[in-house]
């Protein structure tokens, strides 16, 4: 197994609103090897966005804190780090790109001037020409053409496609240990969604850099990650290696949300649908969040919240159905072993 | 074959360009050009294509909520395209749309019942006692329930939003429904509720749909034909089974190759284009795909192609497929 980079134990971000806390993410473990592309799965209010802001340390604050838990990067807790020190880890160990572009970048200020302001910030000690040197070379790696012209324009003359490439080129610059891209191609289309996944994934080989990819969009999961977590109501239900959560799905959910989906190969009659709609983040407190949803329900998951269940080597998932079969595969390994 | 509902011959939408004090007519954005097809009854046409195509633009210019510049749109033998505001209006009874964004198209301040009702009134349909009836069977109809009537759009989740706003489109017992992106704004396990709404409603009410999307996946699903355009251009046109296994036009196959696979053990030769989707104010000469394509001839940048039928019932424009017909 390779080293773990990025650790999160039970991480918990709360919400203080005036209809209430609201557990927007609530007690999640997980961690990112090295070099890895790790991919978060869920529908909207699943907590998948407010988890990598808490990594980033950019929960706004009022209404939002970090209210338990631990995001370890190298040993270091970034959950008790101050602004002045996440500042300085902040696109230097760990940088993170956004869904829409256009929104990322300073529409005031040329390609350019914007590169070279996140390196002269972390390299305090370069010179100007270093810094532009270093701009030419990541524009460059990501693989925009005309890198010298580029960095004379300003936001707005470029295309959705090579602006997410800028943004890429600007969260790489220092070469952080973990990118986190919160759904980097939802607002692109998909010749250009293709383009984009692409050079992630041949960065990700090159450089070495762990990649935690965030997106609602199971095909694009299915393409680029190695291992998966899927996230339902502020909670991680499942999470497997890429190919077991396809083939071999253990939570009612992650079995009901692949099958919701079209493909395009064949036609299937009737799409499978999961009855009923996400619920309301808090709105929840006692037992498993998707009994109201799950066609599996027992009296059981109304009353106790399920703990992750080992399903198999690598594969957890929250559902008291694994119970059983949890408790045989754990005798199988003492027997093994 | 079933008889053509909608025939619609050389359509197209220029929007003037206009610049300088002179406020002088400086060139055309061609969001729809030169655009033909039929939708038979009963059916599903899927029209497919990247933000720009002008997917979205040929939907309105069918309801005539957009005036076209050219063009000819036959309704059930009747030339809509010639109708006035007034006939037009009095048309749309039978022609409905369904939008993106279900929030966007609900006024706020009115509760379902007077939103659902207003297309009634419009058309003058029924007096008040008939037509709460038949606003109360829709809202069934769609899945939603009668105490819903008094709520405001706000108080909905999206994918009851959607349904609101599919009910409102049923109000006037309409033959052909244009759906533009009706599940884009859903989460997955909605978007699957709702096409199999869509499709339920289709087999008991007999509609004829032309469903707008982006999701190549979801087209596939729904639709039994489906239209692929590209800056303005419908560049291929065939039965869904038949475009999905056998796609002909080179921007097709790459856009279908782009589209990731929920499937991770699935092994394909992946066709990467390069570039961006040119500008629609200043699109490339000859065929609109020529500065992508990978298998660009001389002639691709002169002549612009046209749409041939190269197999029964599979239309295509390319130049790559001319020599099959002579």
């Amino acid at each position: 197994m390779r080293k773990k980079l990025l650790e999160i134990k039970g991480l918990k971000t709360t919400f203080f609103t005036d209809n209430g806390q609201i557990p927007a993410v609530d007690d999640i473990d997980f961690s990112v090897h090295e070099g890895e592309i790790l991919g978060i799965v869920g529908e909207s209010g699943s907590g998948k966005s407010v988890t990598s802001l808490s990594i980033m340390g950019l929960i706004p604050s009022p209404p939002g804190k970090i209210t338990g838990g631990e995001i370890l990067l190298d040993g270091k807790n970034l959950a008790q780090c101050t602004d002045k020190q996440m500042q300085k880890i902040r696109g230097k160990d760990i940088a993170m790109i956004f869904q829409e572009p256009m929104t990322s970048l300073n529409p005031l200020f040329t390609i350019g001037d914007q590169l070279k302001e996140a390196i002269l910030i972390h390299n305090p000690k370069w010179s100007k020409k270093e810094a532009y040197a270093r701009a030419v070379e990541i524009m460059k790696l990501v693989g925009l053409p005309r890198a010298e012209e580029l960095l004379k324009d300003y936001p707005h003359q470029l295309s959705g496609g090579m602006r997410q490439r800028v943004m890429i080129a600007m969260a790489l610059v220092c070469d952080p240990q973990v990118l986190i891209a919160d759904e980097p191609t939802t607002a692109l289309d998909v010749t250009i969604q293709a383009q984009i996944l692409q050079l992630m994934k041949d960065l990700n080989k090159r450089l070495n850099t762990a990649v935690l990819l965030i997106t609602h969009d199971l095909g694009v999961v299915a393409e680029t990650c190695e291992r998966v977590i899927v996230m339902y109501a502020g909670q991680i239900v499942e999470e497997a290696p890429i190919k077991e959560i396809f083939t071999n799905p253990k939570h009612p959910y992650t079995q009901g949300l692949i099958q919701s989906v079209p493909d395009m190969r064949y036609k299937k009659d009737n799409l499978y649908s999961i009855p009923g709609s996400v619920p309301k983040p808090g709105s929840i407190q006692v037992g498993c969040r998707f009994a109201a949803r799950c066609e599996y329900a027992m009296e059981r998951c109304l009353q106790e919240t399920p703990p992750l269940f080992e399903a198999a080597e690598h594969h957890k998932s929250r559902c008291f159905l694994l119970e059983k079969q949890g408790v045989e595969q754990r005798v199988e390994s003492v027997i093994k072993g | 074959m079933s008889k053509a509902l909608l025939k619609v011959d050389g359509l197209k939408k220029y929007f003037p360009i206009r610049k300088g004090v002179l406020n002088t007519h400086a060139g055309d954005v061609k969001a729809v050009d030169d655009v033909s097809f039929e939708v038979f009854e009963g059916e599903t046409l899927g029209i497919v294509g990247e933000s720009g195509c002008g997917k979205s633009t040929t939907g309105r210019l069918l309801m005539r909520l957009l005036e076209p510049t050219e063009g000819k749109i036959e309704f059930s033998g009747k030339v809509i395209s010639e109708l006035s505001n007034n006939e037009m209006r009095k048309a749309r009874r039978d022609i409905q749309m369904i939008f993106q964004d279900p929030y966007a198209s609900l006024n706020p301040r009115h509760n379902i019942g007077k939103i659902l009702e207003e297309p009634l009134i419009v058309h003058g349909i029924g007096n008040a006692k008939e037509r709460k009836q038949k606003v109360l069977e829709l809202l069934e109809i769609v899945g939603l329930n009668e105490y819903h009537i008094k709520r405001y759009p706000h108080q909905f989740s999206g994918g009851q939003r959607q349904r609101i706003g599919i009910a409102r489109a049923l109000m006037t017992n309409p033959r052909l429904i244009i759906a533009d992106e009706p599940v884009s704004a859903l989460d997955v396990s909605i978007q699957a509720q709702v096409l199999n709404l869509l499709q339920k409603l289709q087999k008991d009410l007999k509609l004829t749909y032309i469903f707008i999307s982006h999701d190549l996946g979801v087209v596939r699903h729904i639709s039994n034909r489906v239209g692929v355009m590209y800056l303005g251009k419908l560049v291929e046109l065939t039965a869904s089974e038949d475009l999905y296994a056998e796609p002909l036009h080179p921007y097709t196959q790459a856009l279908l190759s782009s589209v990731p696979v929920p499937d991770p053990m699935f092994e394909r030769e992946q066709i990467i284009i390069s570039g961006d989707i040119p500008s629609a104010s200043n699109p490339p000469s000859g065929c609109t795909f020529h500065t992508r394509c990978p298998y660009k001839k001389e002639q691709c940048s002169q002549v612009v192609p046209k749409m041939q039928e190269v197999k029964p019932g599979h239309y295509v424009a390319c130049h790559l497929y001319e020599a099959l017909q002579h």
